[in-house]
This record gives C-alpha cells, structure tokens and sequence, in this order.
C-alpha cells in the first residue's frame, strides 16, 4: 500500500476549515447540554414524584438510543410536525447546524445530569448536616456546600463525557453538515484515499482530546487546591 | 409569664424515636436550665446521640415534645433554621467544610444566616479562633490540621453563631489520645464561662469535673440522672453500676 503524504499535507489545510465547526457544534452544545443537566439534575434530587419521574424518563431514553438515531429524528423526523414548524424552533430547526446542536445537547445533558447527581450524592452527608446544624437554609446548603463538592467530584467523569461529546460531533456530518468529518468525506469521495484522509484525521481530533484533557486537569488541580497536605 | 433564669432552655417530654420498627428513644424526658452542663453517657446503641440530634432537628422525633428556647420543634410556624442558628454543634467527625478555609468556616455562617458584614464576621472568627487557642491557623484549609486542631476549629464555627446551647456529640471519640486533652481544654474553658452544654461523651473526667447532671441511658431510655459525685460514688440502677464497672475497669 502507497501512503501519499502530499494528499495528507494537502488535506489537513482543507480539513482544518471545518475546525470551526466542530468547535461551535461542542462548545454550543456543551453549554445547552450543561444548562438542561443542571435542570435534570434539580429534578431528580427535587424529591418530588412529578419531577423525579419525567427527569428518569428523560434520561433513560436518551442514553438507551444512539445518538445517530437522535439527529435523525431530530433532522428528518421534527420538520414533519406541522407544530414543530410553527413554533419559535423553527428558524432553529429548519437548519441542519440548529438540529445538530439541538440532538447532541439534549443527548449530552442526558449523560451529564447523571454525572452531576453522582457528585452531588458524594458529598459527605456529615457536611449537609453541620450546614443544617449552623441554621443554613437547604438552598444556602446546596450553593455553598454541596456544589462546589460536587463539580470537584464530577470533573474527572465529565471531563470523559465532553471528550465524548467532541468525537460525536463528526455525526452531524451525516446531516449534511461540512465539520471536519465532512470535508474528510467530501475529500475521500473526490480521491478514493481514505487512509491517508482519515487517518489524518483521527490526528487532529486526538489533538483537540489532548487540549480538552488538558484543560480539565487544570481545572481540576484548581477545584482540588484544598486537598493538598 | 416573665422569663426566670431558672426556667428551662431545653425540654424534652416523653420523646419517642423510630427508625423503622426500632425504637431508638422510649419516652424520653429531660429538661435543661440556662447555664447547665449535662453529660450524657452509655452504651453504644443506647440513643445518646439520636436524642442530642433529635434537639436540632437533625432526626426529627415521632412523639412527644421538644422545646428549644421557647419553641415547640414540630411546630410548623417555627423557621427550623432560625431556632438550629441559637443551637452550636460539635460532631464526632469534625465536619469542616473542606474547600474553606478554617476562616471561611467560621465566616460562613453568620454571613449567610446573622446578614453580618465580611469586616465584622472576620473580626469575630479570629476572636473565637484565639479562644480555641489556635489563631495561626486561619488559611489553613481542615485537612492541613490535626484531629484536634480541626474538632476545635468546628467549635470556634459553632460559637461564631453566639449559640444559646452547645451540643457536643462524642466530640473526642475520633480523635488520637494525645489530642484528646486539648479538645477538652476548650470545653472546659467554654463551661467555666457559663455556657449551656449537653455533652454525649465517654470521657468520665471531663464528667467529674463539669457535669451539673449525668445522665445514663441504655437501650433507649434515660435509666438514671444523678449530679456526678452521687452517680460516680453511688449509682442507683443495676444498668447504671454495670456501665461503669466496665468503663472504669481498667
């Protein structure tokens, strides 16, 4: 097998344009998805029955289908309800980067609200009680104690699930979308050279994995500034 | 009704607690005046503790009464928070926050609950901090000091909320026996100035020495209350003379 390295240096240039949108496609629904986990997340520990329930409901059907099938219903399946196309969403959803984001956040919020609630349940319940004991409300509790325990306690899992999140972005290139991944296949359909294109790229999303776990591990040894003897 | 000094601050009246079908607390009755120390001791098991944790609410009790300061705690008029800031805390496991400061620990209480100012709540966590004589320590964060140092950074915490009641929870049973002394040097220091206390303690030192009342409990109920010369000297029941023959054996 020949290995054409002019291909690959003359790819990765065209590849990178893409760049930018798998970077707004993560960040975007890295956002959304931490906003509607934080709202799973409040629904699950409400103890409230009519919270609790929708939000397990929630959460079971979104991490029991592939996310490819998500974008799917999401792109092909929502333009069909003629509700959908006359709400606010529709501006949203009648393109295929606002089904994107929309498919991977409420996918990821699913995953991340779950690692949110590990956190929380984490948190020595001696704490809630010395914060009870000195006569803070359950809302002072939760934002002073419980949550900056938490998000210490989540980082490592979350840190997983954004590195996750990235890689899933390459999908929104089955919806027509030209993210990394699909100039790569725009690429490979123009040169029958799929290794050397692929290949390539599986290199450049290492790197982005590089910076993502970098960045968490700042971010960690900072939430963990107290755990040090 | 004008208030007496020797009215009660804590009174509790046929008290009954269940976890499950286990009854923790049987009819448990006790009444505490401003400016009493109590030290309450007994087997493991026996609802010392849950009967300290039922006064704050921490366990909320199934019958009875239970008045703290004026106010009846199943009284849903009450603010559960309001009436647990008059009462400070001391547990067996420290419970400092651990991604504060010792500073930030003691701070943060009556900043969020008192409304007091960031100047002034800091003057006061150093005050207190000097009282438990551990003043360099402020920036530390918990797991930087020893047990003893931490168990009296968290009676510093609950004294910054100016308690009317201090409720120690085996405040010494976690800790190495060199530290032991410290922690109730603060103690001591703390019920020397007039402070209500109820300490569940096994330390029978520290209960010769301070207690007004011993109270004895076992299997749920209070078996014996005695001033501690008589409960030490000449204890009544057959439970209570078991207890200490085998806490003072050796």
């Amino acid at each position: 097998m020949s290995f054409d390295v002019a291909l690959i240096v003359d790819s990765i240039p065209k590849m990178l344009m893409g760049l930018g949108l798998t970077l707004q496609l993560l960040i975007l629904s890295a956002v959304l998805g931490l906003l509607l986990a934080t709202v799973l997340l409040l629904m699950r520990i409400s103890g409230k029955w009519y919270l609790d329930l929708p939000a397990q409901a929630y959460i079971y059907v979104f991490r029991g289908t592939p996310i490819l099938v998500q974008i799917f219903i999401v792109y092909y399946g929502f333009p069909q309800l003629g509700f959908i196309r006359d709400s606010f969403l529709w501006p949203i959803l009648r393109e295929p980067f606002g089904c994107a984001v929309v498919a991977l956040s409420l996918n990821t919020g699913a995953y991340v609200s779950e690692i949110l609630r590990g956190g929380v349940l984490g948190v020595d319940r001696g704490l809630h009680e010395a914060g009870s004991a000195l006569g803070l409300s359950a809302h002072q509790r939760f934002i002073y104690i419980t949550t900056p325990l938490a998000v210490r306690l989540a980082i490592p899992a979350y840190s997983n699930d954004v590195v996750s999140l990235m890689k899933s972005t390459a999908l929104a290139s089955t919806i027509t979308l030209l993210d990394m991944m699909g100039i790569a296949r725009t690429i490979v359909a123009e040169t029958y050279a799929p290794y050397e294109i692929f290949i390539s790229l599986a290199v450049i999303y290492l790197i982005m994995t590089w910076f993502i776990q970098k960045a968490f591990g700042v971010f960690e040894r900072f939430m963990s500034r107290h755990e040090r003897q | 009704m004008s208030a007496n000094v020797t009215d009660p601050i804590i009174v509790l009246e046929n008290v009954d607690k269940f976890f499950g079908p286990f009854q923790a607390l049987k009819n448990v009755s006790l009444s505490v005046r401003k400016g009493e120390k109590i030290v309450v001791c007994g087997p493991s098991g026996s609802g010392k503790s849950t009967m300290i944790r039922c006064i704050n609410r921490l366990e909320e009790h199934n019958s009875g009464t239970i008045i703290v300061n004026g106010h009846e705690l199943t009284d849903k008029t009450n603010d559960i928070d309001a009436v647990r800031s008059e009462i400070g805390m001391v547990f067996q496991s420290f419970n400092l926050f651990p991604h504060m400061t010792v500073l930030r620990n003691l701070m943060l209480a009556p900043r969020l609950v008192r409304k007091t100012n960031k100047v002034e709540a800091e003057a006061l966590a150093r005050q207190y901090l000097e009282r438990v004589r551990i003043p360099e320590q402020a920036d530390k964060y918990p797991i930087q000091l020893s047990g003893g140092q931490q168990q009296r950074v968290a009676i510093a915490r609950a004294l910054c909320m100016k308690p009317e009641v201090m409720l120690f929870d085996e405040p010494t049973s976690a800790l190495d026996p060199e530290m032991i002394s410290e922690v109730l040097d603060v103690m001591v220091d703390l019920a020397r100035e007039g402070m209500t206390m109820i300490c569940v303690t096994h330390e029978m030192g520290f209960a010769r020495s301070v207690a007004d009342k011993v109270v004895f409990m076992d299997g749920g109920e209070i078996v014996e209350v005695a001033g501690p010369t008589e409960f030490f000297e000449s204890p009544r029941n057959e439970r209570t003379k078991l207890f200490l023959s085998q806490i003072l054996a050796h």
